[in-house]
């Protein structure tokens, strides 16, 4: 019986049904639910590493140690990850190795828009590209059926339209396989000069061996129509450009994105008319194709960037534009903001009251930088708040630490801010880093990490203190808040900035959407106590909004966390269930 | 050349779109249909504008719903529907809840929630659907089964056998909310234009 899977989840399907063993990965929009539904699996060890970097390094260990193994990361994640992925290019597998990467084309929930293709090809390692959820899982078995057949790991490439969509499957069992045998072996998998310089060779030979398979395998497939346009697409372009031109036009899907066939597409380039290449992001196919001395038509014709669309493909090749109604009203645009109820909320607060130079991070809290709070002003990548902020102290000097700080999450913190710390302990620049510990990893839904106490199956684990990281790197001034707590907060912000030397804040209260977190009762207004002020606007927070000039608390939003109330000035805030 | 049907659920972050698109998922595939469901995790979940693309047919190719494509707009949220409006194939239906909710803008008074929007969807040809969602679900006894009251109206345009709809609400949703929700979905699929 067919069944509706997310794209993620039938990648997890598919790492289940190859027997793979070992999964490791730290959570990243949009490739998160990949590892949460392999965790459902009790035959695959699964877990969350503290970053990218590190499940790649548990996944190569465990296909050394004979098992399939598997990590997965979103774009940015294999930047972290890149530095084990080009050497394991060259020690290749004992046990099939699959990395799962998912692009975010129109940034959806990233920081950058990047191709990871790029990395396939300077790490000289096949990448395969589904379009469907069946493909999901089709091709995160033929992966690892590549990997062993080539000695090599594999990169399953994904984008937010197929790993965020459902479509049918069909399921099969797990093939169980044994435990392959370890052997030391240090030609393979010591990579130091002597044994590196006689594996690159190995590894140009394995490019050419993946190319002619590339030509002939059912990866990638010509679909015919009519040949006076032809088109050449991959992943979620070739679902676009098929609906926008149906039969009208003639396909090579390429299933296989790395390498790249030279005489399956200059046959297919022979059949068609006008050839197009239809794809996201940057000109990797239409190079290639071009480099063969191939005419085609490209990012001439479609953009280098966001996502393309069916009317996109239907208005270029054919000229037609979809009829559509327009308001003339200008409707509002509705950002994400921060809940009702979040701990990030009220030190977001405190560092807008005090104008101080916030150097930001990735997460949640990376919503301070918009109105009202607007309390951030940089955001590169995961952990650069600390060590961002440490290089702008020492261009700035002693004036700019007194008023500068970096806000990271306790995951992020766990991921790569570390590191950061200590370049400030050790080149002793007097920044203050305050650590926004809400217990859970927040922005991707909700998974542990090694500071909550608990792994990927919800089981107790053992759980990193904050404060002592920070001791031991030695940092002496290490103050622990509850951002509920407006005054705390203001009093050991102007102090830590104060101090002559590095100091941590700890700002510490779970996820207002954490299961366990109890709220209190909704706030109310008593309306002739507010004299719509507005101080509580200043906040953000969705649940209150001004009707006729009067503050308003929305019932079904407000948490009852009272930071509203210690804003008002005219104790026009009544707390719910202690009504006269 | 394409007979693709189009469905978007779209509303606020929170508001419960994703249940919808499930029970409408399920139903589409007990029907028989090819079909594929696409949303947008992360991000602007937090409150944010949230859209659930879901399309079925004999032979379902794009995941995302494009401009003037969509059969129908299923809207949780009044300011989300106009939003969307563009999207409505020529002839398309609006089906939307009339609770607002203010987005930040909104909030922090730099832009105004528009008014009369209804009128105004109408106004530019939409066949338009309105009602209080939110007073039939507390009715049915939980002002969160708003989303199950309006896949219950949605029933009423699509020509799926009833079975179906409670089957896949059956599955979809935990036993112990199953009479609310069922009851939810009676209410919509009863409601009449007022």
């Amino acid at each position: 019986m067919k069944q509706l899977m997310l794209g993620n989840e039938a990648v997890a399907r598919g790492l289940f049904e190859a027997g793979c063993g070992v999964v490791s990965s730290y959570p990243g929009t949009p490739s998160t639910e990949i590892t949460e539904e392999a965790a459902k699996y009790d035959e695959i060890y699964c877990e969350w590493a503290p970053n990218e970097k590190v499940a790649m390094e548990v996944a190569i260990g465990a296909s050394i140690g004979g098992k399939r193994s598997f990590c997965a990361m979103k774009h940015v994640g294999l930047n972290v990850a890149a530095d084990p992925l080009f050497t394991a290019s060259y020690t290749g597998v004992n046990a099939g190795f699959v990395i799962a990467v998912a692009d975010d084309p129109g940034m959806h929930s990233s920081q950058n828009e990047q191709d990871s293709r790029h990395y396939a090809i300077a790490s000289k390692v096949p990448m395969l590209e589904p379009a469907d959820s069946a493909e999901c899982k089709a091709f995160a078995k033929r992966a690892y059926e590549l990997s062993e057949q080539f000695d090599t790991p594999v990169i399953l490439r994904l984008s937010t339209r197929i790993a965020h969509s459902q479509s049918l499957i069909e399921t099969e069992p797990r093939t169980e396989l044994p435990l392959k045998p370890y052997e030391k072996n240090p030609q393979k998998y010591v990579m130091m000069p002597g044994m590196a310089k006689k594996k690159h060779p190995v590894v140009e030979q394995r490019i050419k061996d993946l190319t002619e398979y590339a030509e002939t395998c059912d990866l990638n497939v010509e679909i015919m129509g009519d040949t006076k346009i032809g088109i050449i697409a991959n992943g979620p372009s070739f679902q676009y450009a098929r609906e926008a031109m149906g039969d009208s036009a003639s396909y090579l899907k390429l299933g296989m994105v790395h390498p790249l066939p030279v005489e399956k597409i200059r046959n297919f380039a022979r059949k068609v008319e006008t050839l197009y290449v239809i794809e996201e992001l940057d000109d990797v196919i239409e190079r290639h194709v071009r480099a063969l001395g191939i005419p085609v038509h490209g990012k001439d014709t479609f953009p280098l960037i966001g996502e393309i669309s069916q009317n996109m493909v239907r208005e270029k090749l054919t000229g037609e534009i979809p009829d559509t109604a327009v308001l003339s009203e200008e409707i509002p645009v509705r950002p994400p903001v921060m809940c009702a109820g979040c701990p990030h909320r009220g030190l977001f607060y405190t560092l807008s009251k005090n104008k101080v130079m916030v150097s930001g991070d990735i997460g949640c809290y990376t919503l301070g930088a918009l109105a009202p709070l607007a309390a951030m002003d940089t955001t590169v990548c995961m952990g650069a708040s600390i060590s961002g902020l440490h290089g702008f102290n020492k261009a700035r000097g002693e004036e700019s630490e007194s008023r500068s700080v970096a806000v990271i999450g306790d995951s992020t913190f766990m991921h790569s801010g570390m590191t950061g710390l200590a370049n400030v302990a050790y080149n002793a620049s007097n920044s203050t880093v305050i650590i926004l510990d809400n217990s859970i990893t927040g922005m991707t839904g909700h998974q542990q990490n090694p500071t909550t106490g608990y792994n990927i199956k919800g089981d107790p684990a053992a759980k990193i203190s904050l404060e002592k990281v920070c001791e031991a790197m030695g940092i002496r001034r290490v103050q622990v808040v509850d951002p509920y707590d407006l005054k705390t907060c203001d009093r050991v912000l102007k102090e830590e900035l104060a101090a002559k030397e590095p100091s941590v804040i700890i700002s510490r209260r779970p996820c207002a959407l954490l299961k366990y977190v109890k709220h209190n009762p909704p706030f109310t207004v008593v309306s002739d106590k507010c004299r719509g002020c507005k101080s509580c606007m200043k906040i953000g927070c969705p649940a209150i909004s001004i009707k006729n000039g009067k503050a308003v608390v929305d019932q079904t939003l407000c948490v009852g966390c009272g930071l509203c109330s210690s804003l008002c000035a005219f104790d026009a805030f009544d707390k719910g269930g202690d009504k006269a | 050349m394409n007979q693709t049907k189009s469905i978007m659920i779209v509303g606020v972050g929170g508001q419960g779109t994703l249940l919808a698109s499930r029970i409408l998922g399920h139903a589409i595939i007990r029907q028989g249909f090819d079909v594929k469901v696409s949303e947008v995790h992360g991000m602007s979940q937090r409150g944010g504008s949230v859209v659930t693309y879901v399309r079925f047919g004999d032979r379902v190719d794009s995941p995302t719903v494009d401009l003037g494509q969509a059969d129908v707009i299923l809207s949780f949220e009044q300011l989300e529907a106009a939003r969307y409006l563009p999207y409505l194939k020529k002839g398309g239906k609006v089906i939307t809840n009339t609770q607002q909710i203010d987005p930040m803008p909104v909030i922090t008074g730099t832009a105004v929630y528009p008014e009369n929007l209804i009128e105004k969807m109408k106004d530019c040809g939409a066949d338009v659907l309105a009602l209080d969602a939110l007073s039939l679900a507390e009715e049915a006894g939980s002002a969160k089964a708003i989303n199950v009251v309006l896949i219950g109206v949605l029933s009423n345009f699509m020509d799926f056998d009833k079975e179906v709809w409670h089957a896949s609400i059956n599955e979809c949703v935990p036993k112990k909310f199953l009479e609310i929700n069922q009851k939810a979905f009676d209410l919509g699929a009863s409601y009449e234009r007022g």
